[in-house]
């Protein structure tokens, strides 16, 4: 599926125009939800690297065998990793790919990357924002100053543009802006109207959600509109934007999620092992296990282990204690 | 990895590496700190002679007070935020770097060459790689955006002529290069390694071995060195670890996931 760099100005508008913004219920189930995304389309996976990661989305995702999605990211990790061995995707683009610094570089990425299985588009990680950002603004660009100079520009080919700047004459990037199909982020609190709260770190989020052409938001718990209402100042992500909203506690396991649980680091570790000794046997038994064996995601959960589940909570809850 | 003798007991090259690099921060700075060894050097320079040092983490963070024990695996997670000022979403702390408010980036690298262009993307070249590498994150935004110290291992596979692939530009081919490649602002300043301490000559640009670390010989570093290092006239010795930057870095990592 060919797509355009920069969605044209008209589309985005009429897509927008077309939805359904009028203040209603979209509670829905992980599965119906899955039905939402087709095959090809892109696909922006809000949290970044191993935080408020939508891991039970992707993994419903993965169940319904969705295939070719395009998929974009601020920060990579284990996910991406998932969706790769899992055939979901073939193209990421992102800024960094890997489980994380003490994990070492993601066998599972190398090997489909060194063998040209897929293909992972690196931009830099202001840019990814910026990107966003531009899609989120309805512009076609964002001007900005880094990537000059370097072979990951180079690598970009005729994706990556400068510009000379209309007052100053200085040359500056052109960053492309990405509005993507569908937007995926996981939140700790938001009401049946997809009125999304955010505690802690933000990440590219909120631009994500202003960006994508529908989002798609999983949750820790949904709240009343009364709830909301009372705060809105906490509020990251209004309802206008979003398509549907599921709630799924636990959603980001075992990955974090801020101050309601942390990264499952046992349950990494092995993952990291088993990865590491064979990229593509240890990525199918993991895939069997966890993703297509459990029966719902509470049943993924209890695959996980109710000591690691309560350790990762104590510990994320944590924060609050000080 | 190499455990070297000192004075006051025995240390890692990590551990060499952070100290090194904390030693380098001045206080009342602002400084953007990757993870690992950057983190910790920015943590130990907090408890030591910078204790107004604001460091920035990618992930959204300003002023954070990393707790002892509890070292994140990545600046996005919530061990980033405690005692933090502020978070903001990704784009926006990025953006302080550009905007001018950070006055050194710090972080670990791959592969660096003589002009301290930096590699963390592909070894072997983009077309047929050998290894494939996680890639820029913010590494790229931060050396093209202000002044950087990189943290490495000193081996020759790692100091290269010419990297394979430009991540991070430094002074990419010396001279005036990087300012006419569109990035007026910032460059490598400073490479700590576990034998030296390097800069960058104010006009070439080539990467110049200001000290050694103590009991290292020139001729050490530049068999370890792929490429023919410059050495300043007056080259001065590193002094070893302290024993209470030792304790420090052991009270801030007991289990050494940073620092093994």
């Amino acid at each position: 599926m060919t797509r355009e760099l920069v969605t044209p100005y008209a589309s985005l508008r009429a897509e927008t125009l077309a939805r359904d913004r009028g203040l209603r219920e979209k509670v829905t189930t992980l599965e119906a939800a899955a039905g939402l995304v087709r095959d090809g389309e892109h696909v922006a996976i809000g949290g970044c690297h191993m935080s408020r990661t939508p891991i039970a989305m992707l993994w419903a995702l993965m169940r319904a065998g969705r295939r070719d999605l395009v998929v974009s990211r601020s920060i990579a990790s284990t996910e991406s990793d998932l969706l790769l061995a899992a055939g979901t995707t073939k193209h990421i683009i992102t800024s960094w790919f890997s489980q994380g610094l003490i994990w070492g570089v993601s066998k599972v990425m190398r090997h489909h990357m060194e063998n040209g299985h897929a293909r992972f588009e690196e931009w830099s990680h202001m840019s990814m924002g910026l990107r966003y950002r531009a899609g989120a603004m309805g512009i076609p660009f964002m001007p900005s100053r880094s990537m000059m100079g370097s072979d990951v520009a180079a690598e970009l080919g005729a994706d990556f543009k400068t510009i000379a700047c209309p007052f100053t004459g200085e040359r500056v990037v052109a960053l492309p802006a990405l509005n993507p199909d569908v937007a995926l982020i996981h939140v700790q609190r938001c009401d049946a109207y997809g009125n999304a709260q955010i505690d802690g770190l933000q990440f590219m989020d909120i631009d994500l959600a202003m960006a994508a052409k529908r989002v798609i938001l999983t949750t820790e718990r949904i709240v009343s509109g009364d709830y909301i209402r009372r705060t809105p100042d906490q509020t990251r992500i209004p309802f206008i934007t979003v398509e549907a909203v599921v709630e799924v506690p636990m959603g980001a396991a075992p990955h974090e999620c801020y101050g309601t649980y942390e990264p499952f680091f046992g349950h990494m570790d092995e993952y990291a092992e088993i990865t590491t000794k064979d990229p593509v046997k240890g990525m199918q038994d993991y895939l069997a296990r966890y993703v297509y064996g459990p029966k719902s995601w509470t049943d993924m959960l209890t695959e996980l282990g109710m000591d690691a589940v309560l350790d990762a909570c104590r510990r994320g809850r944590s924060v609050y204690n000080d | 990895m190499t455990r070297h003798e000192a004075r006051s007991g025995t240390f890692t090259a990590s551990e060499l590496l952070a100290i090194n690099a904390a030693r380098l921060m001045r206080d009342g700075q602002t400084v953007f700190a990757g993870i690992g060894v950057p983190l910790l050097a920015a943590t130990l320079a907090q408890h030591h002679a910078c204790p107004h040092l604001t460091i920035l983490f990618e992930g959204g963070v300003i002023g954070p007070k990393i707790v002892a024990g509890e070292l994140p695996p990545s600046t996005n997670e919530q061990r980033c935020t405690r005692r933090a000022a502020m978070v903001l979403p990704i784009t926006d702390v990025l953006l302080l770097l550009q905007r001018g408010y950070v006055d050194l980036g710090f972080m670990g690298g791959a592969q660096i060459d003589r002009y301290g262009n930096l590699n963390s993307s592909y070894i072997g070249g983009a077309k047929t790689p050998k290894v494939r590498l996680p890639g820029t994150g913010g590494g790229n935004d931060i050396s093209s955006l202000t002044n950087m110290i990189v943290a490495m291992k000193h081996e020759k596979r790692r100091f290269v002529e010419k990297v394979d692939f430009i991540t991070s530009p430094g002074w990419i081919k010396g001279g005036d290069s990087r300012a006419n490649s569109g990035l007026p602002q910032g460059g490598m300043w400073r490479v700590v390694t576990d034998l030296a301490v390097m800069g960058f000559d104010e006009e070439t640009r080539e990467m110049t071995v200001l000290a050694l670390q103590a009991g290292i010989t020139r001729e050490k570093v530049q068999e370890n060195t792929g490429f023919k290092l410059r050495f300043a006239e007056k080259l001065e010795i590193a002094e070893p670890p302290r024993k209470e930057e030792l304790e420090t870095l052991h009270h801030l990592d007991p289990e050494r996931r940073y620092t093994a």
